[in-house]
């Protein structure tokens, strides 16, 4: 285990106003470490998505702070978050959101692109992590062409095309049956052998816990528990490309 | 935080851009026979794979909607024909109006002071042709005669023309684009000119048809074609002497001069020099008779500023209905925005593929809109007024067509500003 990637220290998250104003977040304090895939756990409601925004620079939260790769947030404005998310950040949605009109190469180019890294550079690695995730046969298919569990994998090669050191997954297995939600995993689990990468995974689902380095519990807004799995499935269990075994 | 430079640093060292994921070793990386294999793949995983990635996704976004496309570009093409047509007007009225000064031949201008066009009845004391020639580097010194008179129809009624005369001898202002008879036969008394396309009008065959204006006797010895009026009422081109009894002017007055200066003599000076000697005239060099000319009959009338509120509805109308699909648009695909702006782009990556697909639709649709703009002028070219399109009018309203299509996207642009990213969380 190597330094600490993400660090938020005493993160309180007010949202909404007036009478619909939630404490969403209550002085949080947490961070993930390089090489560990952290599962974030929680009942529907007790901030997982809150607390994601806030570690991946897209939420200021109303106190506290938190540090990306040792840089504080504190302060900056949108287009510096966005420069922060696009150094060192890697996102995964529980619904993909890929571009529907861009195929699945195009979907993981882009974000080579909106990094300045084109050419026939960018295409090689494109067709590199299209290769990762198991789908080289699908890079010239269009999102509404793929299946759930294939449209994710492109949406992680999206996230890792550009090897950000912070790998954010919300609920990414939540719309995938559970053979393509296990897959998702491993692939989420092998991109976090690295010594130099924390991912963190939100989830409901239990059984996802074995691929975790530590499961952090959130309720209502605040860190009530952490544990390390006992069954934690060891790196030689993953195969060198997960979906091709 | 004034280290942070530093940490920055360390920090991208660190966590590099270079390191390759384990599992991925030994792949591409080990680039010589790669980037060959690369090359020679049949299936490029791109469709078009020189093509900006910023211009694939506005371009995708904009035909993927083929309605929504149709609407934009024929609301584009609507308001650039509309712009083309009434600027065109504008050019071909223009052009019309100084058709005489332009077909003149004259260093300056003399007129009456305060004469708004060449149309202008004002007239000048004909004794100042002798003061005129008198002064130092004038070379010649002709008057220029017009006015309007009644054309007697075969059936006895009369109908207006409006007779230009000048000296044929020292070739003025003749007549132009000659299709039948000899300019030289107008130096006759009692010989005019006149146009083909008014023949119908004016009741007559054509060459050699003898006629008769405010009681005189005319025969027609020359024919033009094209040289039409933009009052309607014909133009008959004539000598001095017999101008004279066709308008009822009297030998003391005269129109305008026409004056040549002398090889080599400074024409700013001449006309300096005129200008203080004569009092109770105007001279003009010829480009400042036609700009006067023009702005009397596009501004003095009104009907130039007609033409440019029409084109300024186009534009108005256009720049709506783009940004209203733009906007309706960008709406739409709001989350993928969003997504862009999660995923760390800059805000000007997005204002890209929104400009974009500005300026494909102005290209697409200003595209369409010259060919049906090629059409009208060319339907239009022998009519009274003529759409003239010049280049300068072509490159101009495409600068205008690609401006209302920037211009439009800012409230797309807008709604994207105004967007948190966050919200693709949230679904
Ligand atoms: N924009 C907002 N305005 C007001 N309240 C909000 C807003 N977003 C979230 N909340 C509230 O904050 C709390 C935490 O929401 P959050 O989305 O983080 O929960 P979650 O743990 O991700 O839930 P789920 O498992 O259902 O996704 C909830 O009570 C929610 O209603
Ligand atoms: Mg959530």
């Amino acid at each position: 285990m190597s330094e600490a990637l993400v660090t938020a220290t005493g993160v309180t998250s007010v949202l909404g106003t007036g009478a619909a104003q939630v404490r969403a977040l209550n002085n949080v304090s947490l961070s993930l470490n390089g090489g560990e895939l952290v599962v974030l756990m929680g009942p529907s409601g007790s901030g997982k998505t809150t607390l994601l925004s806030v570690l991946g620079c897209m939420l200021t939260p109303t106190e506290g702070n938190v540090h990306i790769c040792g840089l504080s947030t504190a302060g900056a404005d949108a287009e510096e978050l966005a420069a922060i998310r696009r150094r060192f950040i890697g996102f995964v949605f529980q619904s993909y959101h890929l571009f529907p009109t861009l195929t699945a190469a195009e979907n993981i180019q882009l974000a080579l692109d909106v990094r300045k890294q084109r050419g026939r550079k960018a295409r090689a690695r494109t067709a590199e992590v299209l290769k990762t995730v198991g789908l080289n046969h699908k890079a010239r298919a269009f999102p509404r062409e793929l299946s759930g569990g294939e449209q994710q994998r492109v949406a992680i090669a999206r996230a890792i095309v550009a090897e950000p050191a912070i790998i954010l997954a919300d609920e990414p297995t939540a719309a995938l049956d559970g053979t393509n939600g296990q897959a998702v995993m491993k692939i989420l689990a092998s991109v976090a052998r690295v010594p130099h990468r924390a991912v963190l995974v939100v989830t409901h689902d239990t059984r996802l816990t074995n691929f975790a380095d530590r499961v952090l519990y959130i309720e209502d807004g605040r860190i009530t528990g952490e544990e390390r799995p006992r069954s934690k499935i060891g790196l030689e269990e993953l195969p060198a490309n997960p979906l091709r075994a | 935080m004034q280290d942070v430079p530093e940490i920055q640093r360390r920090i991208l060292a660190f966590c590099g851009f270079g390191f390759r994921l384990p599992f991925l070793r030994g792949n591409a990386s080990e680039a010589p026979h790669v980037q060959v294999e690369h090359r020679t793949s049949p299936r490029p995983f791109t469709r078009e794979p020189d093509m900006p990635l910023v211009l694939t996704l506005a371009s995708r976004n904009l035909f993927q909607d083929r309605l929504r496309f149709a609407a934009t570009l024929t609301g584009i093409v609507f308001s650039v024909v509309l712009v083309m047509v009434q600027l065109g007007l504008y050019a071909g009225f223009g052009r019309m109006v100084t058709t005489m000064i332009d077909h003149a031949s004259a260093d300056l201008w003399v007129v009456a002071k305060g004469t708004t066009s060449f149309e202008d009845l004002s007239l000048l004391d004909a004794n100042l042709e002798k003061r005129l020639t008198a002064i130092r580097d004038v070379a010649s010194v002709d008057p220029v005669v017009i006015g309007f008179s009644n054309w007697r129809l075969p059936g006895g009624a009369m109908t207006p023309v409006f007779v230009v005369a000048s000296d044929f001898r020292q070739n003025d202002l003749l007549p132009w684009n000659i299709v039948a008879g000899k300019v030289d036969d107008l130096k006759q008394r009692g010989t005019i000119a006149a146009d083909k396309t008014y023949f119908q009008r004016l009741g007559v065959s054509g060459l050699g048809a003898s006629v008769e204006i405010r009681g005189y006797p005319a025969k027609i010895v020359a024919v033009t074609e094209g040289i039409r009026s933009f009052t309607t009422t014909p133009y008959i081109f004539a000598d001095l002497a017999s101008a004279r009894a066709y308008t009822g002017l009297p030998p003391a007055s005269v129109s305008h001069f026409i004056v040549r200066l002398k090889p080599g003599a400074d024409r700013d000076r001449l006309k300096q020099d005129i200008q203080s000697a004569i009092s109770g005239v105007e001279v003009l060099t010829p480009q400042e008779f036609a700009n006067r000319s023009r702005s009397f009959w596009l501004f003095g009338t009104g009907a130039g500023a007609a033409l440019f509120a029409g084109a300024l509805l186009g534009v108005i109308v256009g720049t709506i209905i783009v940004a209203q699909t733009l906007y309706s648009s960008t709406k739409d695909h709001l989350y993928e925005f969003a997504t862009l702006r999660a995923i760390g782009c800059a805000k000007s990556y997005i204002y890209r593929v929104i400009l974009y697909q500005a300026v494909l639709n102005a290209v697409i649709g200003y595209t369409i809109a010259a060919a049906v703009g090629l059409i009208v002028v060319a339907l239009t070219a022998t009519s009274a007024l003529p759409i003239v399109i010049s280049k300068n009018l072509i490159g101009g309203i495409f600068l205008l067509t690609l401006v209302m299509c920037v211009v439009s996207a800012l409230a797309a642009i807008g709604r994207t500003i105004r967007m948190d990213p966050v919200m693709v969380l949230s679904r």
